[in-house]
């Protein structure tokens, strides 16, 4: 074999070692530092957190369920335990496992930390929200109660996670979590509070369908094969199993009938005029209020002015600026139709 | 009237009271805070501000954005006027440049050389002042200066006039699929005049992951000096290769093809960011596009010479002056028998050749990290300095530039160049760590070692990367044959 054709095979290999070996997510190095991760420490904080979920929703714990919901052996779990009753983060009462008060605080630290972070990744940085749940099960065994503080003033002391989840305050308390699963909900004019992200398969779905705190949906069919529900202009088909991740309270005031069309930004032609009815509760975040700082709110009257060379961005005009929007934006602004903005 | 006139206790209520009704503020409160402000604001704007009626935009300038973002003109236009401003910086640049080299080089260059010898200043410091530090520093102003003062000033006028925000707004699209800001396409083509000048003008991005995006890739844009470069060497290697007719054309469309190639890195390079090391970076995005005005010729020519030019060169000299001292001393302090450029060489040769360059070349792109503009100069020193040749040149440690091709073909052939050095210089001149200025300018701007490890790291292990599979490939083929 000619030497170059050597050095270049010899090349290619050393780059794709590389690849196997530092590769974010799937390499070796970052699965080592995962492992790592799963350290006694890690796991006890794991376990309080899930028995404290597990009085919320009002279950039994048993050894089986933990080691299902911390994907660990059974017997590791079995060993687990003891350390954590000498520690007295837990007690056995009647045969069930309990948290101690202690516990209980630790368990909300570990919640605090999980859902701060959670809303700082939302409102702060890019990631996706499918990273969004990951990242936040890796820093709450980091962040300290004083850093938890300081990272919920510097976020303006947030209730609620992005999910909708309510954020403990360092005293312990919690706004409500009111409302019930979409799966069993009896009334049919609804409004989603909370998006339950685990487990991810069933979170992805939810992503993908577009469905997220706020928004305001309405029944259309529901049966024991699927719910069928009508959200601003548009239809989701769920499973019972998807639809039962998404909690819902009932409202007064009638969502959108099936069949409205909502007219969005992105539809205006150039040249024509709307009003702007709200912007979507998917768009958070910097993104969001660089939107609103704009003036872009309820009420404003918006004109479409030129639209790029490319098809994209289009430039409209508000308030008497001309601001170039693209077009994943201007999906996200719901508008009035051409004829009730001239009034 | 101070705190002591309440009941405590009753302080006590309203805290707890607001404790409790802080639960219930619900989900959408800041968002209806923002409302509430401009709903205010623009109730106390309307009864405050009185409009002429209401009129639409200044026809003038609907007209103008019109035909500036029309489908059919929209990209001529855009590209018409981007190669004016090149037209005019290249052949604005050659005359005061040469006047600049005259004087600074020519003239008094010689005569400090000649009173440093009348005044018996010992050999090794004029040696270290006049031929490192003076020559290295006039060499950067010559080259530097002129198309600087002459690129800046007229972009600065097309920004002023509105116009640059319209290119932005039509090249978007093709950005966005990078995962960057329109508003990219203008740092780059700034980059073009200067690197260093690009990544300040980064500051127009106000989304901070499209911002690092520019930033860090601003470096494919292929600068000023190193245009120079290119152009020399795609002349001297690459036109020799056809007729003489066809000779200007072939070295033409090489240095463009280079210059293209940048800009398909910047666009993959901003791809690949987007979804690695920012993907975590809070993204927006909006491109205020402002009316149309009549720039202010005077004070866009005062403010792009003092906050650009000026401002760069500054930072250009303070680099360039050391760095021609290392230079000289690189040639000039022996160890035992060679001198310590010779030993560098040797040393950096195996790897050279290996990635299709060699070690003259290495080594002058280590010592002139300054400024790409002293690398060609430092080469040619340096070659003379390994070969021995005579008759070029002015001695160890003296960079010098030569006018006749022919001669800079035959020292460097002699100096063991091929065709493929030709080539993968030219890559490795486009793609390789920005100057230490822009590197200085890139911590200044982004206050992070991190990113700018990442903005001077990354484009190095790229060019080496693409030089060794170029070389590789060579001699597979050269081999096959």
């Amino acid at each position: 074999m000619p030497e170059p054709l050597i050095r270049l095979l010899i090349a290619a290999g050393l780059a794709s070692l590389a690849a196997l070996l530092f590769w974010p997510g799937s390499g070796l190095a970052p699965r080592w530092r995962e492992a790592r991760r799963a350290s006694e420490r890690v796991l006890i904080e794991d376990t309080l957190k899930h028995l404290y979920e597990f009085k919320l929703t009002g279950l039994k714990p048993s050894l089986e369920s933990l080691a299902g919901a911390l994907s660990v052996p059974l017997d590791r779990v079995a060993r687990l335990l003891p350390l954590m009753q000498k520690h007295s983060l837990v007690e056995y009462e009647a045969g069930e496992i309990q948290l101690t008060p202690r516990g209980r605080e630790y368990a909300l630290h570990i919640l605090r930390a999980h859902r701060l972070w959670e809303r700082h990744l939302a409102d702060e940085t890019g990631y996706p929200e499918m990273e969004w749940h990951d990242r936040a099960e890796a820093i709450e065994h980091v962040l300290t109660p004083s850093q938890a503080d300081s990272l919920a003033e510097h976020l303006g002391n947030p209730t609620y996670d992005p999910h909708g989840d309510p954020i403990p305050a360092a005293t312990g308390e919690m706004a409500p979590l009111a409302g019930g699963s979409l799966a069993q909900a009896t009334d049919d004019h609804l409004r989603v509070v909370h998006i339950e992200d685990e487990p991810q398969a069933i979170y992805a779905q939810l992503v993908a369908e577009g469905l997220h705190p706020g928004l305001e949906l309405r029944i259309i069919e529901r049966s024991s094969e699927r719910i069928v529900v009508w959200a601003a202009d548009r239809e989701h088909t769920l499973a019972p199993i998807v639809a039962n991740n998404v909690t819902v309270i009932p409202i007064t005031t009638p969502p959108p009938q099936p069949g409205f069309e909502q007219r969005r930004l992105s539809s205006l032609e150039v040249g024509e005029q709307a009003r702007v009815v709200a912007i979507s509760r998917a768009t958070r975040g910097p993104e969001r209020r660089r939107l609103m700082d704009l003036g872009l709110l309820p009420g404003t009257l918006i004109e479409a002015s030129l639209r790029s060379p490319g098809g994209d961005p289009t430039a409209y005009l508000v308030r008497g600026a001309l601001i170039a929007l693209r077009r994943e934006q201007a999906d996200q602004i719901a508008i009035t139709s051409s004829e009730e903005a001239k009034l | 009237m101070s705190a002591s006139r309440f009941d405590q206790a009753a302080v006590q209520d309203i805290l707890r009271s607001a404790e409790a009704l802080r639960w219930e503020l619900g989900r959408d409160y800041h968002d209806r805070v923002v409302e509430t402000v401009y709903a205010d604001a623009a109730g106390i704007a309307d009864r405050a501000v009185t409009r002429e009626g209401d009129r639409p935009r200044f026809d003038l300038d609907a007209t103008i954005d019109r035909l500036v973002t029309s489908r059919v003109w929209g990209l001529p236009i855009m590209l018409l006027l981007l190669m004016l401003v090149f037209w005019l910086t290249i052949t604005g640049a050659n005359l005061p440049s040469n006047w600049i080299a005259s004087v600074l080089i020519g003239r008094i260059y010689p005569a400090l050389k000649q009173g440093a010898e009348a005044v018996l200043i010992p050999h090794w410091v004029s040696g270290m002042l006049i031929d490192g530090m003076y020559l290295s520093t006039a060499w950067v102003v010559s080259v530097m200066l002129p198309p600087m003062a002459i690129f800046f000033p007229l972009f600065t006028l097309l920004e002023d006039f509105g116009y640059l925000p319209r290119v932005a707004f039509n090249l978007d699209n093709f950005f966005k699929k990078a995962g960057a800001h329109g508003r990219q396409s203008l740092t780059m083509v700034m980059g073009f005049g200067c690197n260093a000048a690009g990544v300040v003008a980064t500051r127009i991005i106000d989304s901070p992951r499209e911002r690092l995006i520019a930033i860090i890739t601003n470096n494919f844009a292929l600068c000023n000096g190193r245009w120079p470069t290119q152009i020399l060497i795609a002349g001297v290697f690459l036109g020799t290769l056809v007729s003489a007719q066809l000779a200007g054309l072939v070295s033409a469309a090489s240095v463009v093809a280079i210059a293209l190639l940048g800009v398909g890195l910047t666009l993959v390079a901003s791809w690949v960011l987007s979804r690695t090391m920012l993907k975590g970076q809070p993204s927006t995005f909006s491109l205020e596009l402002p009316p149309y005005r009549p720039p202010r010729v005077f004070q866009t020519l005062y403010t792009s010479l003092i906050d650009r030019t000026i401002y760069i060169l500054w930072r250009a000299i303070v680099f360039a002056a050391p760095a021609g001292l290392v230079i000289w001393l690189v040639a000039n302090v022996h160890l035992g028998g060679p001198s310590l450029a010779e030993i560098l060489v040797n040393l950096l040769d195996p790897v050279g050749l290996f990635i299709g360059l060699n070690g003259v070349i290495l080594l002058a792109y280590i010592v002139a990290v300054p400024a790409n503009e002293i690398v060609i100069p430092t080469i040619l020193m340096l070659t003379v300095l390994m070969t021995g040749v005579t008759g070029v040149g002015q001695g160890a440690g003296v960079i010098f530039q030569l006018d006749s091709q022919q001669t800079l073909q035959s020292l460097l052939t002699a100096g063991g160049w091929s065709l493929l050095t030709a080539v993968n210089l030219m890559l490795f001149s486009l793609i390789h760590n920005p100057c230490s200025t822009t590197i200085y300018t890139i911590y200044k701007e982004t206050g992070s070692v991190k990113w700018t490890a990442v903005a001077t790291l990354m484009p190095l292990i790229l060019g080496v990367s693409v030089t060794f599979v170029v070389a590789q490939i060579w001699h597979l083929l050269a081999g096959a044959i």
